[in-house]
């Protein structure tokens, strides 16, 4: 006699009849049928975005708040599958954006709006995808800096703007701008690393929060943030690890928390989070050697007994080892998100790269163009960039150098499927990234 | 019930109520050529321009009260609105219960919003331990809609921690996990209490009764992660106590005894052996049972064979169980 099921069992056995029903009808396709359902719809998706850039309809009143993210979201995507926008559109984008930003410091979501961190990130997201003088130049980077520091709270949190909330996405949208316009420094680095360790729950991801639960987007971000001050070999990575390989399910995609339903955005926070761990595996190795299993003394910081600080770290590339405090090897802040894409990668993802490229292409993809967080909803442009970025992090995972294309066999359908790289760190394009990296590294 | 058409005929244009004859409303200053335009409704854009108004001449007033109101109905995201409310209501001394009343009312139709929330907790701050029983009743409503409301869980947890109120909580939780069992917000929140609770003695004193807890819900679905990840987390900071206590392994091997949703079991047998567990002879010997024939080695030491056994029963996790093969300590 079985117990009656839960809300949390019925809703993921439907949402998994749904993804099971496309994939087996998937599979019994004749191949030029697969061929073609398997296929990215760059054409529809590049309509979808380019009218959205022109013109939104009056429902979207309620994101009057966050057209910088708007723009993000839309230029992102474009750039993503390889296309541009026309100089004027770029040009229209430079000039609403600087309407955006307030004369003291920082973006708001809109003119006239309060500066917000999340906004502000999108901005200059928004901005280094456009790229070229007129767009980077725009970007007030002391006001930036001004504002920033007037975010920055005695707990080494973030407030979102203005007597805003406090939480992990404050903090990386305040590190991940300071670090890619080079205005990082030791004054809002200060106490971050710890607000953040306070953020890794019980179960190995982080929370929004002390004491809320593991959460993929917040996972991302608090993970980030960490690499982006050199601290994050005080996270127990191996249980952040561990938590995040059993966010992926049997529908291919992720999970945002445990026993949570799959959504296509996570295929970014989550799926990032591995492109992350990647280059990290040095220090993974080494908490790995902390448990003293033969020993049978267990002095592993799992669980977070005793962070490592790191100082057994004596490698001499030390400006590349990411994670020690060597005092005699300063690293600089702000060269940390280049050198971390520019390292090799020695260890490939974790994850099922297939079976995730899988349910984006089959499942998150709208007919009209745009994708969506599963089937059943309605696509929207934020689904659509965190999909795509998803995907690309995929089809790039195990490649050896960005110098060298992916083979064929990492991109899932035809090639032509294949997407820009995009920065692990910033999801940014990598070649915006290193255009912007040049532009701002200025003194 | 009014329809759309009724309200809409009823919402009096600004420019068109007497209160306001005095204010010139600001436009939108988005440029000649802006991208990502809105096609705001009259009604909509109007609101904002009269909002913008006051809000660059920062007047304080009752009537701005009402507009924001007004503004945060048609767009309830809109921060620096909610921000200035915030002013006025400071400036005006409102009664703030009244606004928890207001807030209760939008909260209906927008709990998945950051803004309302952080307004929530600026206002129940203010009103001080009052507040608590208030505020506990209020995220208990959102979540009988949704139990894992992010927004609510975070803000009940702020309630608790800054007005108190824990009197209950461990039975709420019991409550809500008897209610669905997967539900991993409610197994989080538990994890809370009982780390955090001023009424109860802390992780350690807690952790055996909880560990009884825990094994009797993973008994009943062994294929639920939530309590598995909790019973780790009983032992946060104290691995060595973890390894050493007969229950976690024993609960493992009665898992795999039943050669059904076992992938729980197993991967926590090869944290605990890569922790420094010595296994026993009926660890071996139920693993070994479990082994696809003419698959393994002979001779692999029992984390391999686990690892070997994973990869194989939780497929999507294939590569992470060959890293975890990779990374094991040679057998001596």
């Amino acid at each position: 006699m079985t117990a009656a099921t839960t809300k949390t069992q019925q809703e993921q056995w439907m949402v998994e009849n749904q993804v099971f029903q496309i994939f087996d009808l998937f599979a019994d396709l004749p191949r030029n049928a697969k061929s073609a359902l398997v296929e990215l719809q760059r054409d529809n998706h590049l309509e979808y975005l380019t009218k959205g850039l022109k013109r939104l309809d009056p429902s979207f009143c309620v994101l009057d708040a966050n057209r910088p993210w708007l723009c993000y979201w839309i230029l992102h995507s474009i750039a993503l599958l390889g296309d541009y926008v026309e100089h004027e559109v770029e040009d229209n984008v430079v000039d609403f954006l600087s309407r955006c930003q307030d004369p003291n410091g920082g973006y708001g979501g809109g003119p006239g709006q309060l500066p917000h961190l999340a906004t502000t990130y999108a901005a200059v997201n928004a901005l280094i995808t456009v790229g070229g003088e007129r767009s980077l130049s725009s970007i007030n980077r002391e006001k930036v800096y001004m504002f920033l520091k007037r975010m920055k709270q005695p707990s080494g949190a973030f407030r979102m703007h203005d007597a805003g909330e406090i939480d992990v996405r404050a903090c990386y949208t305040a590190i991940s701008v300071a670090s890619i316009l080079n205005i990082l420094d030791d004054e809002l680095v200060q106490n971050v690393g710890d607000y953040i360790l306070s953020c890794q729950t019980y179960e190995g991801g982080i929370s929004g929060e002390p004491g809320a639960e593991a959460h993929g987007g917040y996972t991302f971000c608090g993970f980030a943030t960490m690499i982006l001050i050199n601290e994050v070999n005080r996270l127990d990575l191996a249980g952040l690890l561990d938590w995040v390989a059993f966010r992926q399910g049997r529908e291919g995609g992720f999970q945002g928390r445990t026993n949570k339903l799959v959504d296509s955005c996570y295929s970014f926070w989550q799926g990032g989070a591995f492109a992350l761990l990647q280059r990290l595996h040095a220090i993974l190795d080494e908490q790995l050697a902390n448990y003293a299993p033969q020993t049978g003394v267990a002095s592993g910081i799992s669980g977070g007994e005793e962070s490592s600080d790191g100082t057994q770290v004596d490698d001499k590339a030390c400006h590349f080892k990411l994670g020690g405090t060597n005092a005699s090897c300063p690293v600089n802040l702000n060269s940390i998100g280049y050198n971390f894409v520019k390292q090799p990668v020695e260890m490939e993802a974790l994850y099922q790269r297939w079976a995730l490229q899988q349910y984006i292409l089959l499942c998150a993809q709208d007919m009209d163009g745009g994708l969506k967080d599963k089937p059943g909803k309605r696509r929207d442009f934020y689904h659509t960039c965190y999909s795509l970025s998803g995907l690309s992090l995929s089809q790039h995972s195990w490649s050896q150098d960005e110098d060298s294309a992916p083979l064929p066999n990492a991109v899932m359908g035809p090639y032509a499927n294949l997407l820009e790289r995009t920065h692990p760190l910033f999801n940014v394009v990598l070649d915006q990234y290193y255009e912007a990296q040049e532009f701002f590294d200025t003194p | 019930m009014e329809s759309d058409e009724d309200e809409e005929m009823r919402w009096v244009p600004l420019s068109k109520r007497p209160e306001w004859s005095d204010v010139t409303p600001v436009p939108q200053d988005d440029g000649p050529n802006p991208v990502v335009p809105i096609d705001y409704k009259p009604d909509f854009a109007e609101t904002m321009d009269y909002f913008r108004a006051i809000y660059v001449a920062d007047e304080r007033s009752s009537r701005a009260l009402n507009l924001t109101a007004e503004a945060i109905s048609f767009n309830p995201g809109n921060y620096t609105v909610w921000h200035f409310r915030r002013l006025v209501l400071e400036a005006l001394d409102i009664d703030l219960q009244v606004e928890l009343d207001y807030i209760d009312n939008i909260a209906k139709n927008n709990s998945k919003n950051y803004q309302i929330w952080h307004h929530r907790r600026w206002v129940a701050e203010k009103l001080g331990t009052d507040a608590a029983d208030k505020e506990l009743e209020f995220t208990k409503k959102i979540l009988s809609a949704d139990a894992k409301h992010y927004h609510a869980w975070s803000h009940r947890q702020w309630v608790l921690l800054a007005l108190g109120g824990w009197e209950d909580e461990l039975d709420y939780c019991r409550e809500l996990l008897e209610a669905d069992i997967f539900n991993n917000s409610a197994w989080n929140q538990r994890y809370f209490v009982i780390t955090r609770s001023p009424h109860l003695g802390g992780l350690e004193a807690m952790r055996e009764s909880e560990v009884s807890y825990t094994v009797e819900a993973i008994l009943a679905h062994p294929e639920n992660e939530s309590p598995w990840r909790y019973l780790r987390g009983l032992y946060k900071g104290n691995t060595q106590s973890w390894v050493n206590d007969h229950q976690v392994s024993l609960l493992c091997l009665r898992v795999l005894n039943a050669k059904s949703n076992f992938v729980f079991a197993l991967s926590t047998l090869l944290d605990l052996l890569c922790h420094g567990l010595q296994p026993s002879q009926e660890a071996k010997d139920v693993v070994a049972a479990l082994e696809m024939s003419g698959t393994d080695e002979p001779d692999s030491d029992l984390a391999t064979s686990i690892c070997f056994i994973l990869e194989h029963v939780d497929p999507i996790r294939a590569n992470y169980w060959r890293w975890r093969k990779s990374k094991l300590p040679h057998a001596t």
